[in-house]
C-alpha cells in the first residue's frame, strides 16, 4: 500500500485544474465521427467530380474551356435563368398575397394551405408533366403545340414546384413581423390593400423573399424531367443530360460551374438580406 | 348631436359577448378614456371605432356621418398602438408622412407637415433615423406624430404607454394630454391603468365584462362610483360589512361599534350591507369626523410620500388609511390600541358588492 503525499497547495492546484477541465466542452468522439462522415459525404462527390473533369490530357482544363466555348451552355443557362426569373415573379405574386391573407384573415386555413403547397413533394414531376401534357395538348386549350405555349406550361409547372419553398420562406418572414398590427396601422393611415402589400409587407419580407427566390432559381436551373418532356431541350437540365451522353468530361465541369453559381447565389442572399434582418430583429427592442 | 356617437353598439364573437349595448356621446375636442380590466371589451370597442371590427349591432356616427360599415382606411381616424407599429422599412420621416402620401398631398406640403409634427413630439432631429434606432418612448412619439399628421377627426390610443417604463410613461402621458389640448382633437384612450385614465381624461368610461359600469368625470368616477365594481376597481377601497340599525337616520354598526352616515339606507334594520370607505377619508385619532371606530394596529407600510396603516376593527374587519409622510408624523406601534375617525359623508353604500371574506376586505385596483 502506498500513501501518496502532495506538497501543500498541490491539492488546490489539482482542484483548480479539475474545475478548468470541467469548464471545457466535452469532446464526444461519436459527434466527431458523424461530423467527419458528413463532411466526406458532401465533399467526396465534389472532389470526385472535379478529379473526373480534369482527366483530359494534355490540357487538364480542356473540359472547362469547352464549356465556355460552347454557345449552347450560355443559351441553356440564359433560357433557364429567364424561366427562373418569370417563375419567381409569378410564384411571389401568388404566394405572398395568399400567405399574407391566410395569416391575417383565415389563420385556421394555414394547415390546409401548407398541405396544398406540399403537393409537389407528393406528386412526382413526371406525373405532373404528363398530367399537364394530357390537359394542354388537346382541345379546348392546346398550348403544347407552340414554343411559346410550351414555355408557358413550363413556367406554370415550375411555379407549382416552387410552392413548398416559396410558401415556407414567405410564411416564416411573415411570422417575424407583426403582420396584423402593421396592416392595421397602414389601414388607419388610409392605405388600401395594394399599397399595404407593396409598401409595407413586401419590403419587410426582403430576406424571406430572397431565400424563396434563390431556392426557386436553384430548382429551375437544375430541373430535367419537366423541361425534357415539354421538349424544352435548350433548358439547362436537358442540355446537361445531353452533354453527359456525348462527352465524358464536360458534364463534370458544367456541374461544378453550376454548383459555383449556386454558391454565389447563396452568398448574394446573405449579403442582400443582411440589412433587412438587422432592422427587423432590433426594432422595438430598445 | 355629439361629434362621436356610439349607439347600442354590440359585438359578439360566436357565443361570446365582447361588448354589450355600448352607448357613448363624445363632444368635439373631448378626451374620453375606456378603463377596465383585461377582457372587459374596451379594446374591442376602440377597434370598432377604428373600423377593424364590425359591430354585431348598433351604429357609430362621426360628425353626423354613419361610419359603422365604412372600411378603416376611409374613416379618417388616427390610431396609436401599444406595440408602436412603425413601419420598420421606413425612416421616421417616411413613417410620419405615410398618411399624407396616401392622400396624395404635394411633396413640399408633406415635408412641412412632417417637420411640424416631429417638432411637436420633440423629435425634430430624428427625421432620417429608422425605428430600430430609437428608444421605445421615441418610437411611440413617432407613432403619435404619424397618427396626427393627416389631421384625423378622431385620435384613438390603444394602451399606448403599456410597453414603456414607469418614468417615460408619466412624461409621455403629460405630453399626450398637452398635444391633445393644443390640437383640440377628439381622443379615445384605452387603458387598464386607473391613474392614467383619471389624470388624462375629461370623462372616463369604466367597463366590465363588455358593459359600461359608469361614464363620468374622473372626479365623479372616483368619488361617486355608480356600482360596486367601479368602487373597487378605481382607487383603493375599504369594504366593511355594516349592520343596519336605523335605516332612515343612516345609523349603522361595525363589530358592535355604532356610527352614522349622511344619507338614509334602503335596507331593513338588522340586515348587513357593504360599505365602501376610501383610505383618504379616514384619519388617525378622533379629530377626523363625527364617526369614531376603535381597533388595533395590524400593519404599517412605508410607501414613500405616504404611510399606509391597517387597523383591525374586529376579527376579519380591517380598515386601511393613508397618512402623509411628514417629519412630525409619529407612527403607531403594531398591536397598539387606536382610534380612527371619518365624516358621515365618507362611506358609500355598495349594493352590488357582497360581504366578502376577511382576506379580500381591502380591494385594490
Amino acid at each position: 500500500m502506498t500513501i501518496e503525499t502532495r506538497a501543500p497547495g498541490a491539492l488546490d492546484a489539482l482542484v483548480a485544474s479539475g474545475r478548468r477541465r470541467r469548464r471545457l466542452p466535452r469532446v464526444n468522439p461519436f459527434a466527431w465521427l458523424i461530423f467527419i462522415l458528413g463532411v466526406l459525404y458532401f465533399l467526396l462527390p465534389l472532389v470526385g467530380t472535379f478529379l473526373h473533369s480534369i482527366r483530359t490530357r494534355p490540357d487538364i482544363f480542356l473540359a472547362y474551356r469547352q464549356v465556355f466555348a460552347d454557345s449552347k451552355f450560355f443559351v441553356g443557362l440564359g433560357y433557364s435563368f429567364a424561366v427562373g426569373v418569370i417563375t419567381i415573379v409569378v410564384s411571389l405574386l401568388i404566394i405572398v398575397p395568399t400567405a399574407y391573407w391566410v395569416r391575417l384573415k383565415v389563420p385556421r386555413l394555414r394547415p390546409v394551405v401548407e398541405f396544398v403547397t406540399l403537393m409537389p413533394f407528393v406528386i412526382p414531376p413526371v406525373v405532373l408533366v404528363f398530367g399537364l401534357i394530357r390537359v394542354y395538348s388537346s382541345k379546348p386549350l392546346v398550348l403544347t403545340a407552340t414554343n411559346i405555349g410550351s414555355d408557358f406550361v413550363l413556367v406554370c409547372a415550375y411555379v407549382i414546384l416552387s410552392f413548398p419553398y416559396m410558401y415556407r420562406a414567405v410564411d416564416t418572414g411573415l411570422a417575424a413581423i407583426d403582420v396584423r398590427t402593421l396592416t392595421e396601422a397602414a389601414q388607419s393611415l388610409g392605405a388600401g390593400w395594394a399599397r399595404i402589400l407593396w409598401r409595407v409587407i413586401f419590403p419587410n419580407l426582403r430576406t424571406a423573399l430572397l431565400s424563396g427566390a434563390f431556392l426557386t432559381m436553384a430548382i429551375v436551373i437544375g430541373e430535367y424531367t419537366i423541361a425534357n418532356f415539354l421538349a424544352r431541350t435548350q433548358a439547362f437540365g436537358p442540355y446537361l443530360s445531353l452533354l453527359g451522353r456525348s462527352q465524358p468530361y464536360t458534364p463534370a465541369a458544367v456541374s461544378l460551374i453550376s454548383f459555383g453559381l449556386t454558391w454565389l447565389a447563396m452568398g448574394a442572399i446573405a449579403f442582400l438580406g443582411r440589412g433587412a434582418r438587422t432592422r427587423v430583429q432590433v426594432a422595438g427592442a430598445r | 348631436m355629439s361629434f362621436l356617437e356610439l349607439t347600442g353598439v354590440q359585438k359578439h364573437f360566436g357565443p361570446t359577448v365582447a361588448v354589450e349595448d355600448f352607448n357613448l356621446a363624445a363632444e368635439r375636442g373631448e378626451f374620453v378614456s375606456f378603463l377596465g380590466p383585461s377582457g372587459c371589451g374596451k379594446t374591442t370597442t376602440l377597434r370598432m371605432i377604428a373600423g377593424f371590427e364590425v359591430p354585431t349591432a348598433g351604429t357609430i356616427v362621426l360628425d353626423g356621418t354613419d361610419i359603422t360599415h365604412r372600411p378603416p382606411n376611409r374613416r379618417n381616424v388616427g390610431m396609436v398602438f401599444q406595440s408602436y407599429a412603425l413601419f420598420p422599412n421606413m425612416t421616421v420621416g417616411n413613417n410620419v408622412g405615410f398618411g399624407l402620401k396616401v392622400r396624395k398631398r404635394p411633396g413640399d406640403q408633406i415635408r412641412k407637415r412632417v417637420h411640424e409634427l416631429l417638432e411637436l413630439v420633440h423629435l425634430g432631429d430624428k427625421l432620417d433615423r429608422y425605428p430600430y434606432q430609437l428608444s421605445g418612448g421615441q418610437q411611440q412619439r413617432v407613432a403619435l406624430a404619424r397618427a396626427l399628421a393627416f389631421e384625423p377627426q378622431v385620435l384613438l390610443l390603444d394602451e399606448p404607454l403599456s410597453a414603456l417604463d414607469a418614468k417615460i410613461r408619466v412624461t409621455l402621458r403629460h405630453e399626450i394630454r398637452a398635444i391633445q389640448r393644443h390640437l383640440g382633437i377628439t381622443t379615445v384612450y384605452v387603458t387598464h391603468d386607473q391613474e392614467e385614465a383619471l389624470s388624462l381624461s375629461d370623462r372616463v368610461v369604466v367597463m366590465s365584462e363588455g358593459r359600461i359600469e359608469q361614464i363620468g368625470t374622473p372626479f365623479d368616477v372616483y368619488n361617486f362610483p355608480a356600482t360596486g365594481f367601479v368602487a373597487s376597481f378605481v382607487g383603493t377601497l375599504n369594504v366593511l360589512p355594516a349592520v343596519v340599525v336605523d335605516p332612515v337616520g343612516g345609523g349603522l354598526s361595525v363589530a358592535g361599534q355604532a356610527f352614522r352616515i349622511s344619507r338614509p339606507v334602503s335596507a331593513r334594520p338588522g340586515s348587513t350591507i357593504s360599505l365602501a370607505l376610501r383610505p383618504e377619508m379616514v384619519s388617525l385619532g378622533e379629530g377626523g369626523g363625527e364617526n369614531v371606530l376603535r381597533g388595533t394596529v395590524a400593519d404599517v407600510t412605508f410607501l414613500g410620500s405616504i404611510v399606509r396603516i391597517r387597523i383591525a376593527i374586529a376579527d376579519g374587519v380591517v380598515v386601511t388609511l393613508d397618512e402623509f409622510n411628514e417629519p412630525t408624523l409619529v407612527l403607531p406601534q403594531l398591536e397598539a390600541s387606536i382610534a380612527i375617525s371619518f365624516p358621515a359623508e365618507g362611506p358609500l353604500v355598495l349594493e352590488s358588492v357582497p360581504v366578502i371574506e376577511p382576506d379580500e376586505l381591502i380591494a385594490e385596483a
